[in-house]
């Protein structure tokens, strides 16, 4: 259970100074290729993206604040098996996160074979609405993002699941238009399996999950407006779609059905992908000081009168206490060995667990296992003595409330930065959807963090993208 | 479609046009400012502007002095004025953001950089000689907004929406223009021939781009009488009530079908007194009466629009 951290995996040099294969081609035409002209696409890039407005609105900041995401002009590189492996594992895993919330809110096998403790259906994003209700296909998790991380040549770690409402896919599309425009020379040294073809799959998808019997569903995509902070996204993937973007304003509830109001008149909608969370999504059902929300979608949604994607209650499944049984689940749904690992992680309810960890508290991350956001957290190697102390007396004081994990060495992968090309710290996204099937498409986000040694790949906090290229085969040279 | 990508779609056509209105205006004033008036003063020469925005309350209370730099603040700059012409481009851009899904991409980046490239215009402050140049720049941004609208959007009802909004918008505004003038001049009478009415006609006509027309409909002297025509009975000149009303009706036609009887009913009549009506009979009730009786009915028309398809009810 213990990860080197002293040196971190290069996505272009491994752990030495060989370029690896995947990225020779590109390395030869980076040599001939100048930082100003880099630092010129970038300028561009960025001129495009203002201009189409691909922009996201920070909260708290002047009323329509509008930020870029930076965007690298270098792009991270996998080889054809390296994505084989990692879209088996997610899509494995997803398999088995859907049969796990279609069990957790209809039998409970999972807690009666004393695998997940019942202590589970206390967690607040356990929606007891949904208990016994059927949803189409015994789908969830139509849309999953899977954070990945890498720490060496064949280790992949998955950090966590997102089966809310999960964002960032607009960037795996339009950073790939943008690498085409930039530099379409690049495409011709290399095979990069295209992803723009996300956007179809995920309408037949959802077109798929009507309920049954329904002829040619409407479907629409639910965002919260204009100022969310992914709203361009929204917008994006409902053109992408040719579906209509609708607020809840635009919806209403009528004989156990929903409507969205039209200037031809009333018009009934089948399938709502919404980009909002549970609890603003009816006020009569959770929040009731939502504004965003429709009032009855739940009680129509519970009948069958219309299908969520994703359903009400994943967040059950995605939070940090429950990933720790995310590969029992794949063992015991699927009866298949998990194809991607966990990160290790010590839960402090379990004596051997503690001892371990308040052994090595200065080498761990410690978390909340209800905290998000970077909050009521302990890094060990970046902690103080006196600090690190200071929590030893909050774990002891509630263990339960506690994992550790080891301080990850993140992957590096070559980015422009001020001074030229150097290494910064990665992670990736794909984007897994099920419907009709199970599957993803060629790509990912990827994140940067932009500052030098962060580990903090967040656009809240700086963070940019760069465009992932999944080669058709090993690259050429 | 959507009611509210309608009204979205339908409120950022009017917005945009009213900032090309409002620039027109500013524009036309400002240069009848730099041609010496014998005994006109400044206030009788920057007043009309604000009439025609339809805000002389909040102007006095905000300015007090009607002078070329309070009144060119308060129509180009100022964001308390929901019809200056910041506001009105910041309106229509927020307009667009809701509903960009619903226009082509080439339209919604016009409407974007329209808004991007004002902002940096104005980071520096607007200085009174550049002011004729910023009128400029907010008509051709305009002309080019309708021009990638009618060049790449579908003729979808989205569509139609969009141009009940420009033309309910410029019938309000030309009509307004000419209101405002007619009566000032009216007023003055005076000898109507003098050099001074020259100017005051023609800059009325340029501001709605329609001296040459004139020159070439009529091949006559500027007559008061023949620019009111021109501004109102005309079909071939394309911001005359009559033009605006000949889009604006078949439009109608065709959405109203379910609902909307009423718009049609405002329409068809306003159309037939457009369409029907003799100069010297709109003379002898009055233009003035006229025009504000016009300006009733646009308003009307746009009130229906709104209840019957933009703000859709549940049931």
């Amino acid at each position: 259970m213990t990860i080197n951290i002293s040196k971190s995996y290069d996505e272009m040099r491994a752990s030495g100074d060989k370029v690896r294969k995947v990225y020779g081609p590109y390395t030869d035409w980076l040599a001939s290729t100048s930082h100003a002209h880099l630092a010129q696409k970038t300028r561009e890039a960025e001129l495009l993206f203002r201009r189409v407005g691909i922009t996201f609105n920070v909260y708290g900041e002047d009323a329509g604040a509008e930020r870029l995401i930076p965007f690298d002009v270098v792009p991270r590189i996998l080889a054809a098996q390296e994505w084989q492996h990692l879209s088996a594992g997610a899509i494995q895993r997803v398999r088995a996160l859907n049969a796990f919330l279609n069990d957790l809110y209809h039998g409970q096998e999972i807690i009666r074979a004393g695998i997940v403790p019942a202590s589970i259906l206390t967690n607040e994003m356990y929606r007891p609405e949904m208990q016994g209700v059927d949803v189409p296909g015994g789908i969830y998790a139509h849309i999953a993002g899977i954070d990945i991380v890498r720490t060496g040549e064949n280790q992949f770690y998955v950090l966590e699941d997102n089966l809310r409402t999960p964002s960032g896919v607009s960037y795996m599309l339009e950073d790939r238009k943008m690498m085409m425009r930039l530099f379409p020379e690049l495409f011709r040294r290399y095979s990069v399996a295209p992803v723009e073809h996300y956007p179809q799959v995920l309408l037949n998808n959802l077109r798929a999950v009507a309920q049954p019997g329904v002829q040619d569903p409407t479907v629409v995509l639910m965002t919260p407006g204009a100022y969310n902070s992914a709203y361009f996204e929204h917008a994006f993937l409902a053109q992408q779609m040719g579906i209509e973007l609708v607020e809840g304003q635009d919806l209403f509830v009528r004989d156990d059905a929903v409507y969205m109001r039209t200037t031809e008149g009333p018009k009934r909608v089948d399938v709502i992908y919404r980009r909002i969370d549970d609890d603003f999504i009816d006020p009569l059902a959770f929040r009731a000081d939502s504004m965003l929300g429709v009032p009855g979608l739940v009680s129509v949604y519970r009948n069958g009168g219309v299908t969520l994607a994703n359903a009400i209650g994943t967040g059950v499944a995605d939070d940090k206490a429950t990933y720790t049984y995310v590969p029992e689940m794949v063992k015991f749904y699927l009866g298949e060995e998990p194809i991607l690992s966990n990160v290790p992680t010590w839960k402090l309810s379990i004596p051997d667990d503690r001892r371990y960890v308040l052994d090595h508290l200065a080498e761990l991350v410690v978390k909340e296992v209800q905290g998000s956001g970077g909050y009521g957290m302990l890094v060990g190697p970046t902690s103080s003595k006196q600090q690190v102390e200071d929590f030893r007396q909050r774990i002891l004081a509630n263990p339960n409330n506690y994992i550790a994990q080891p301080t990850l060495a993140l992957s590096t992968c070559p980015t422009l930065v001020e001074q030229g090309v150097a290494p910064r710290h990665v992670d990736l996204r794909p984007f897994v959807l099920s419907g009709k099937t199970v599957s993803l498409v060629p790509g990912a986000l990827c994140r940067v963090a932009m500052t030098e040694g962060s580990l903090v790949v967040n656009s809240s906090q700086g963070g940019g993208t760069k465009d992932t290229w999944v080669l058709n085969e090993v690259a050429s040279c | 479609m959507l009611s509210r990508t309608a009204d979205h779609l339908y409120w950022m056509a009017r917005y945009i046009e009213r900032a090309e209105n409002m620039a027109r205006v500013l524009d036309v004033t400002y240069r009848m400012s730099l041609v010496s008036h014998a005994g006109e003063s400044e206030a009788t020469l920057w007043q009309p502007p604000v009439l025609i925005a339809d805000d002389v309350a909040a102007f006095e209370r905000d300015y007090g002095d009607y002078n070329a730099a309070n009144v060119m603040h308060y129509m180009a700059l100022d964001t308390r004025n929901p019809s200056s012409i910041v506001s009105c481009l910041g309106s229509a851009r927020e307009n667009a953001r809701s509903v960009r899904v619903a226009m082509s991409s080439e339209m919604w980046e016009t409407v974007n950089a329209l808004w991007l490239e004002l902002t940096q215009r104005l980071q520096p402050g607007l200085n009174e000689a550049d002011i004729g140049e910023f009128c400029d720049w907010v008509k051709s941004r305009s002309h080019l907004f309708r021009g990638v609208t009618y060049g790449t959007m579908l003729r979808d009802d989205g569509y139609k929406f969009l141009r009940l909004g420009t033309f309910i918008e410029r019938a309000d505004n030309t009509a307004r223009l000419l209101d405002a003038k007619y009566h000032l001049l009216m007023a003055a009478a005076g000898d109507l021939n003098g050099p001074v009415d020259y100017y005051e006609w023609s800059s009325l006509l340029r501001s709605v781009s329609s001296f040459e027309a004139y020159q070439k409909v009529f091949r006559d002297t500027i007559l008061p009488s023949k620019v009111a025509e021109l501004l109102v009975l005309r079909d071939d000149m394309p911001r005359s009530l009559h033009a605006c009303f000949d889009e604006l009706t078949p439009i109608l036609e065709q959405i109203c079908t379910q609902r909307g009887r009423e718009c049609l009913r405002i329409a068809g009549e306003t159309h037939a007194r457009l369409h029907f009506g003799r100069m010297d009979d709109i003379f002898k009730e009055g233009l003035h009466e006229f025009l504000q009786d016009f300006i009733a009915l646009n308003n009307r028309l746009g009130r229906e629009i709104q209840i019957s398809f933009l703000n859709a009810p549940a049931h």
